[in-house]
């Protein structure tokens, strides 16, 4: 190997951390971005919902950030928009479609948050903010991580309200996972009657600020660490 | 900027640009709606099996399917007598789906709907014996409140359950009622209008299905 060859690996590396860090703390689009909250406050009322919605909205974002950042020399700036929208929507109505032909109870549940994908921000702000401008090997890793962060905070927020709201973790796994996941359910307490309000929306703000107040916590807790061991006034972005 | 590029064109290449824009989004949305065609095209058949195989199997919940032989999907009879849809709540036509067990009447599977429930609608899904006894009551769709009146689903509780096997005749008439107003089912702790109005929709479907014995397995 080439010293020009292992330098540009070296550097597509960095991109590459870069990028995960990005996608999955400093820019997450549920906790930092706020983007895509529709979905993201209604679907969250147990784990699995949580994650369905979360592995397709992973899927439509790889798919699309990948085929932006293909196209993205042959479309005009006057067409990019609309051209961005076609192929966001279309990724959608294929994902929509496949998930009711093989994953119909499941779709069920889910519902409108499946169409509703075209319309989750982050889709179209990453098409717009990342994948216009880069290359495809890189437009795909913005969009695996981007899309991992958002379906983390998914899964996390689901199982909270799921545990408090139900007593339960992985209820209905079954729906994706066939009969066999139907064991996978945990149980919390024989007759645990449930707290309502984690289950009603309202337990779906309460819970996203408790994850952004602790995602906050933790950056000012790394901020002070920093300053502590310099010696001086540091800003970490976060 | 755009703006500041465009002006620098002539007019000929202002129209040249537009047309290879415009062509570009054209080939585009073409080449998304071919592919749109043909995810539909494979999807298509496995969807409608899909959603025959559900009904199916909620058909199976009010009627054990192997009390018939036959297909009830394909064996159907409607009511359009706005009498009778007026006690199933509802103004569309209902289907009455028919299952026979060796050419002899096994049940009645139909939709109806609870319209006086706390919170819209409440569709409810039931079988009925041909003898008049009800096989099974599943509530399919509703909006009543989490923890108080979802309680008629038979995920959160086996109240449902007390349908089954009862048959409403003239001398058991004002027994089908919640045990508040005197009658024979159970109310939820906090809901009472919830089971109040599902029991109220049953009694009120197998009046219509008494009433139209006779012509219900023509």
């Amino acid at each position: 190997m080439s010293d020009s060859m292992a330098e540009q690996k070296k550097s597509a590396w960095q991109d590459y951390k870069l990028i995960i860090e990005n996608g999955l703390w400093k820019n997450n689009q549920a906790l930092v971005a706020l983007l895509g909250l529709c979905p993201l406050l209604a679907v969250s009322n147990n784990a699995i919902n949580g994650l369905g919605l979360g592995l397709a909205t992973l899927f439509v974002l790889v798919v699309s950030n990948t085929l932006v950042s293909a196209i993205r020399n042959l479309v005009s700036d006057e067409i990019r928009i609309p051209v961005f929208i076609a192929i966001i929507a279309t990724m959608v109505t294929i994902v929509d479609l496949t998930m009711n032909a093989y994953f119909h109870s499941l779709h069920g549940i889910l519902g409108i948050f499946i169409p509703l994908i075209v319309t989750n921000c982050a889709i179209l702000g990453r098409a717009e903010a990342y994948a216009s401008k880069n290359k495809v090997d890189r437009a795909i890793v913005d969009g695996f991580f981007m899309g991992i962060g958002f379906l983390i905070v998914l899964v996390v927020l689901g199982g909270m309200r799921e545990i408090i709201g139900n007593g339960t973790l992985f209820d209905q796994a079954h729906l994706m996972f066939g009969e066999s996941a139907k064991a996978w359910t945990i149980h919390f307490g024989k007759d645990y009657q449930g707290v309502l309000l984690a289950i009603l929306p309202p337990g779906a703000f309460i819970g996203l600020g408790l994850m952004i107040a602790f995602k906050n916590y933790m950056d000012q807790k790394k901020t002070a660490k920093l300053q502590n061991q310099l010696g001086i006034k540091v800003a970490v972005n976060g | 900027m755009p703006t500041m590029r465009t002006s620098k064109l002539s007019f000929k290449q202002l129209i040249m640009a537009m047309f290879t824009s415009a062509g570009k989004l054209v080939i585009f949305v073409l080449i998304s709606i071919i592919l749109l065609l043909v995810v539909r095209f494979v999807t298509a058949p496995v969807i409608a099996e899909a959603e025959r195989q559900t009904l199916l199997n909620t058909f199976d919940q009010v009627l054990p399917n192997n009390l018939y032989d036959n297909d009830p999907l394909e064996n159907q009879m409607q009511i359009t007598d706005t009498d009778y849809l007026e006690l199933l709540g509802t103004t569309e036509p209902v289907i009455i789906y028919r299952a026979y067990n060796n050419n002899q009447p096994a049940g009645v599977i139909f939709q109806t709907i609870a319209p006086n429930g706390y919170s819209g609608n409440i569709y409810i899904l039931m079988g009925v014996f041909p003898d008049g006894r009800v096989s099974g009551v599943r509530v399919i769709k509703h909006a009543e409140t989490p923890g108080l009146g979802d309680k008629i689903e038979l995920a959160k509780s086996n109240w449902i359950l007390e349908f089954s096997g009862r048959g409403l005749r003239d001398e058991n008439r004002t027994r089908w009622a919640v045990k508040k107003d005197n009658g024979d089912f159970d109310q939820f702790t906090g809901a009472t209008i919830t089971p109040r109005a599902v029991v109220g929709a049953v009694k009120n479907a197998l009046t219509v299905i008494n009433d139209m014995r006779d012509k219900l397995y023509e």
